[in-house]
């Protein structure tokens, strides 16, 4: 800050991250909407205060200790370096106690970095959220919405999301918007909890055939996805670092411009982002409207679906390439969503481990072919982007640390009877209580009137 | 009169301030403070709805009255 040009910088960039997580309290407005207007009347209340309450809890245990976690496990440990690799002065600068999570003049970047970091973690616990509606523990889903929030998604991104990520160095991991880091994680875990919670009542009949649970409210869903369209700007947007010279990257790029970077420091423009944005998301919304035969709730799924697939090469794709990759993963997500339901009786209620886990592992395994060779990071020795590389990340983020995680959790939380509500609550629904009581007041009130009259 | 804050005047170079919150250097007790009330409110959650089910099961979970409640 004591140079313009590096005032400048510095408070550009701060204000660039800030505007992201304004930008991203949207998708969770988003959510919010599609997952209340997916469950039924008698229920939406809990719905909404289910997905609400992650917003504190993980927001706090990001500040305890994900935030940290990003920081201490780039090497593994073990794998390319040891606890905090490359440089452990970071991770001890944000333990909970550390000099970088304080308000402090000479540090302008480390709480707007954190909050859009932090708001990451809110979108993956946000997609378990939406497929487990309507029969988990409120308990129970804080638990996993800590788990993925600030534990399982902190690893992945310390591994596979950062600039010296054992992933990265060692396979050649490309994910710039994070098709599994978020997605496929989220995916997965979802996935892992759905395995032991079991479908809601009455959505299978006796034979297996599945049934329709309907939404209470259509056009709050719709509304829901086109606000986490809206807020998936915020998102792309702080996926980049805004300005950045080579000196300070510190790599192998020469000369003194300046540029835009993803995460791995590679880079990127906006401008590019832009583009495969939209391609990717029309791509989707067009194969959605296709394949579902015009259903409003697949097509907008479709859009996520499409961008979901494209964001791990996004940062490069041609915009056409964007499109069409957008429409595979879309085609193949949905296909594999009733295919699962069918087979393995899972209820994922609003498609959340297909929009997601599958089109984010899809668009992994598309993106190390048509990346191939295309250097992972500005730093030598670093593998190259390659299909296997990002084949083994997209096993590592949907199974290994998004299903596995969730499914032991899910397991001890069954056991201790903590994980599903009573089948009665289930029959009556969550908001039972409160709609009596709210009945009963209304009534009294209105006795009250009368008297009046 | 001294400040709770590491900044006494702002008659400084701001080049050398660095924190500026209040009661620096308590940020290990205030962690462990906040961890602990983090745990004791999901155990506190968790036994609320543990009540609030065995409650609402108690009062309304009869099979008459969860038919007539699919009829409403």
């Amino acid at each position: 800050m004591d140079t313009e040009i590096g005032a400048l910088t510095t408070v550009f960039t701060e204000f660039y991250y800030w505007v992201t997580v304004a930008l991203m309290f949207l998708i969770h407005v988003g959510f919010c909407m599609y997952e209340v207007g997916a469950s039924r009347h008698k229920n939406h209340l809990h719905t909404l205060l289910k997905n609400s309450m992650l917003i504190p809890l993980v927001t706090i245990t990001w500040f305890f200790f994900g935030w940290w976690i990003y920081w201490a496990f780039p090497g593994g440990p073990g794998i390319t370096g040891g606890l905090g690799h490359p440089d452990p002065s970071f991770a001890a600068a944000y333990t909970p106690w550390g000099e970088s999570m304080v308000p402090r003049l000479d540090d302008r970047i480390s709480g707007v970095f954190w909050a859009a970091f932090l708001l990451f973690a809110w979108t993956a616990a946000s997609i378990v959220s939406g497929a487990v509606i309507e029969r988990i523990r409120s308990f129970a889903f804080w638990l996993f919405a800590v788990l993925i929030g600030s534990v399982t998604w902190a690893i992945d991104a310390a591994w596979g999301w950062h600039f010296s990520g054992w992933m990265v160095e060692i396979l050649g991991y490309h994910d710039a918007y994070a098709s599994g880091v978020i997605h496929g994680i989220a995916g997965g875990c979802a996935l892992g909890v759905l395995v032991v919670l079991g479908p809601r009542l009455g959505k299978f009949a006796a034979d297996g055939t599945p049934r329709e649970i309907l939404p209470h409210n259509p056009w709050l869903v719709c509304v829901g996805l086109f606000l986490i369209y809206t807020g998936f700007w915020g998102f792309y947007v702080a996926c980049n670092v805004p300005i950045i010279d080579a000196e300070t990257i510190g790599g192998q790029i020469t000369g003194v411009t300046m540029t835009a970077t993803t995460i791995y420091l590679t880079p990127t423009t906006l401008s590019a982002i832009t583009f495969n944005f939209l391609m990717s998301l029309s791509g989707g919304m067009l194969m959605g409207y296709m394949v579902s035969k015009g259903d409003a709730f697949w097509t907008y799924s479709g859009g996520l679906a499409g961008i979901i697939t494209a964001s791990a090469g996004n940062d490069l794709y041609h915009p056409i390439q964007a499109m069409i990759i957008g429409g595979i993963g879309t085609w193949g997500c949905y296909k594999l969503h009733f295919w699962v339901e069918r087979k393995f009786k899972i209820d994922d209620a609003v498609g959340a481990v297909a929009v997601h886990g599958y089109a984010g592992f899809i668009g992994l395994v598309i993106c190390g072919f048509v990346l191939w060779g295309h250097p992972s990071s500005p730093y030598e020795g670093f593998a190259p982007i390659s299909p296997w590389g990002n084949f083994i990340g997209a096993i590592i983020m949907f199974w290994v640390l998004g299903f596995l995680p969730a499914f032991i959790l899910a397991k001890i939380l069954a056991a201790a009877n903590l994980l599903r509500i009573p089948r009665e609550i289930e029959l009556l629904g969550l908001d039972f209580v409160s709609e009596q009581d709210k009945e009963i007041a209304r009534q009294e009130m209105v006795e009250a009137e009368r008297k009046l009259v | 009169m001294s400040s709770t804050t590491p900044v006494e005047s702002w008659a400084v170079d701001l080049a050398e301030v660095t924190m500026i919150h209040p009661m620096a250097g308590t940020e290990g007790i205030l962690a462990i403070i906040a961890i602990v009330l983090w745990i004791a409110w999901h155990i506190w959650q968790c036994k609320f709805e543990n009540k609030y089910f065995e409650e609402e099961v108690r009062r309304f979970g009869d099979a008459e009255n969860i038919r007539r409640s699919m009829n409403e």
